[in-house]
């Protein structure tokens, strides 16, 4: 659905519930600078969520939702875990896929796409856990790295499978010890960045989501990227409070505590140097088209 | 010709699909009443007949109709309007028309309220909270309005009319195919037509509500 097709038949505009007419009359759809700064100023493209009190991925989804650059022309793909809980609540077209069929589908579905609105930009996003990403949909993650599909992969890392209690995955570090995983991890976390960056990713970023601001720069470039390049990936960690032990006010300073630059989530980035001509590029457009509305503005 | 009957229920949990049970979809021109395909003529008096004996007649207009995603939805959308006027103005006092959207097909938790939007996961909490004892679909998509129509003949005891724009629906008490503008007109015309000669349901029969 365009933009222009997101408008409710005037008959029938009173009976729609009023998360709908918010949607058409204050939504950020087809706005170009459309940012994290949105929020709390218009209406959200995520409703109440069913996630934990205090869960960082709801953080995640809310920046974002906030950032995607084409919301009205994107289509998201899920996997099973807490992430399926959400996507019911979000006003952004969705697939859910089978448990770690999400990068097949994603593959498929950004051709067919590609062939049906030639003249029009889609971008496609893969959404989904550690444990579709790494453990039980990571040949299909891999396999869609080498083709060189044309979309973005972002692994909401909380490093176990936590919605069917604490299981281990191959993203829990080493040591760990869960409710369901007692011997605790025996082997490393599985450097996936690393593997994204070798199997052929353009733009690979590892980092947690507590800077609205860097998940907004992330986000936008390894879409973009995604859209002209090839695939891009992203690892945010997003930790489940409930299966370390935290509080429901704690997830922030976990993430904090995790993203020092000897913690396992320090901000790590990698971009190919076609993507970073790319970057340049938008960044010198982005920079004309301020200078133009600023003088725009002096002149009004 | 097979001897299953699409009837109101509550049928059981389960009910089994229509198409399963032998019962055909009509062709152009034709309509089909429980499972009998019938002359298109004889369904546009035998709906508004049940919409007018109805209790709480009620139109539950779908994502194809309440979004204008081209100009015949938006059309489509004003004949809607149109039909629950009419039935508004037909109906006698006791009797309570009612418009409920579907917007949407997604599950959506703890969110929605299901007496004020109606969802083809839990149709129905929409048809027991409201009392509804006759219902239109309209503008739904077909396998959305395929699962609506049989939990609530599963469940309830609802007549089901489904204003299909494709080929039909088996699983509906009554349903007309190739729906237009046009089509949802005519039914108004015939709610009018028939308004005054069909009496309420309002004292003897149980409403649609049970549970």
């Amino acid at each position: 659905m365009s933009k222009e097709r997101i408008k409710i038949s005037e008959d029938l505009y009173d009976i729609m519930p009023s998360d709908y007419q918010d949607l058409v009359k204050s939504a950020t759809y087809g706005k170009e600078d459309r940012g994290w700064k949105d929020i709390g100023n218009s209406k959200e493209l995520i409703e109440q969520h069913s996630l934990c009190a205090g869960c960082p991925e709801s953080m995640a989804f809310r920046y974002i939702l906030a950032s995607l650059p084409n919301p009205e022309d994107t289509v998201m793909v899920g996997s099973t875990g807490c992430t399926s809980l959400v996507f019911p609540m979000v006003a952004v077209h969705n697939i859910h896929s089978l448990f770690g069929n999400q990068n097949a589908i994603a593959s498929g579905l950004k051709r067919a796409l590609s062939v049906r609105f030639p003249d029009r930009v889609k971008d496609v996003v893969v959404l989904a856990g550690d444990g579709a990403t790494v453990d039980i949909g990571l040949d299909m993650t891999l396999q869609a790295w080498f083709r060189q599909e044309k979309f973005t992969t972002i692994c909401f890392d909380n490093e176990l499978y936590a919605n069917t209690g604490g299981q281990e995955s191959g993203l829990m570090q080493k040591g760990f010890v869960a409710k369901m995983a007692p011997v605790g991890k025996l082997f490393d976390k599985v450097r996936l960045p690393e593997i994204a960056r070798e199997s052929g990713c353009h733009y690979v970023v590892n980092c947690t989501v507590s800077k609205p601001s860097l998940v907004e720069k992330v986000i936008r470039n390894a879409v973009h990227i995604a859209r002209e390049i090839g695939p891009t990936y992203l690892q945010l960690y997003t930790p489940c409070i409930l299966e370390i032990g935290k509080n429901s006010m704690e997830g922030l300073q976990e993430m904090r505590d995790s993203e020092k630059p000897t913690e396992r989530f320090a901000y790590k980035e990698y971009i190919s140097e076609p993507a970073k001509q790319l970057l340049a590029e938008m960044a010198a457009k982005d920079k004309e088209r301020k200078a133009a509305a600023k003088q725009l503005a002096g002149q009004a | 010709m097979s001897q299953y009957r699409v009837l109101p229920g509550p049928e059981h949990f389960l009910p089994p699909a229509a198409a399963s049970m032998g019962v055909y979809l009509p062709n152009p021109g034709e309509a089909h009443i429980n499972g009998v395909i019938a002359p298109e003529e004889k369904a546009y008096e035998e709906a508004a007949r049940q919409f007018l004996m109805a209790k709480v007649p009620t139109i539950f207009p779908g994502p194809l109709v309440l979004w204008a995603w081209n100009e015949k939805a938006a059309k489509k959308a004003t004949a809607i309007r149109h039909l629950y006027n009419t039935l508004k103005e037909c109906v006698q006092p006791g009797q309570k028309p009612m418009l409920i959207p579907m917007p949407d097909y997604r599950p959506k938790y703890p969110k929605i309220n299901p007496e004020v939007e109606i969802n083809p996961n839990h149709p129905n909490l929409t048809i027991w909270h409201n009392k509804i004892d006759c219902c239109m679909f309209v503008g739904v998509h077909c396998h959305q309005a395929n699962l609506s129509l049989k939990i609530i003949r599963g469940g309830t005891s609802c007549y089901t009319i489904a204003m299909c724009a494709q080929a039909g629906h088996e699983d509906a008490m009554l349903s007309f195919r190739d729906a237009s503008v046009e089509k949802i007109m005519k039914l108004a015309d015939w709610v009018k037509k028939l308004k005054g000669t069909v009496q309420p349901r309002l004292a003897t029969a149980k409403n649609g509500a049970s549970s």
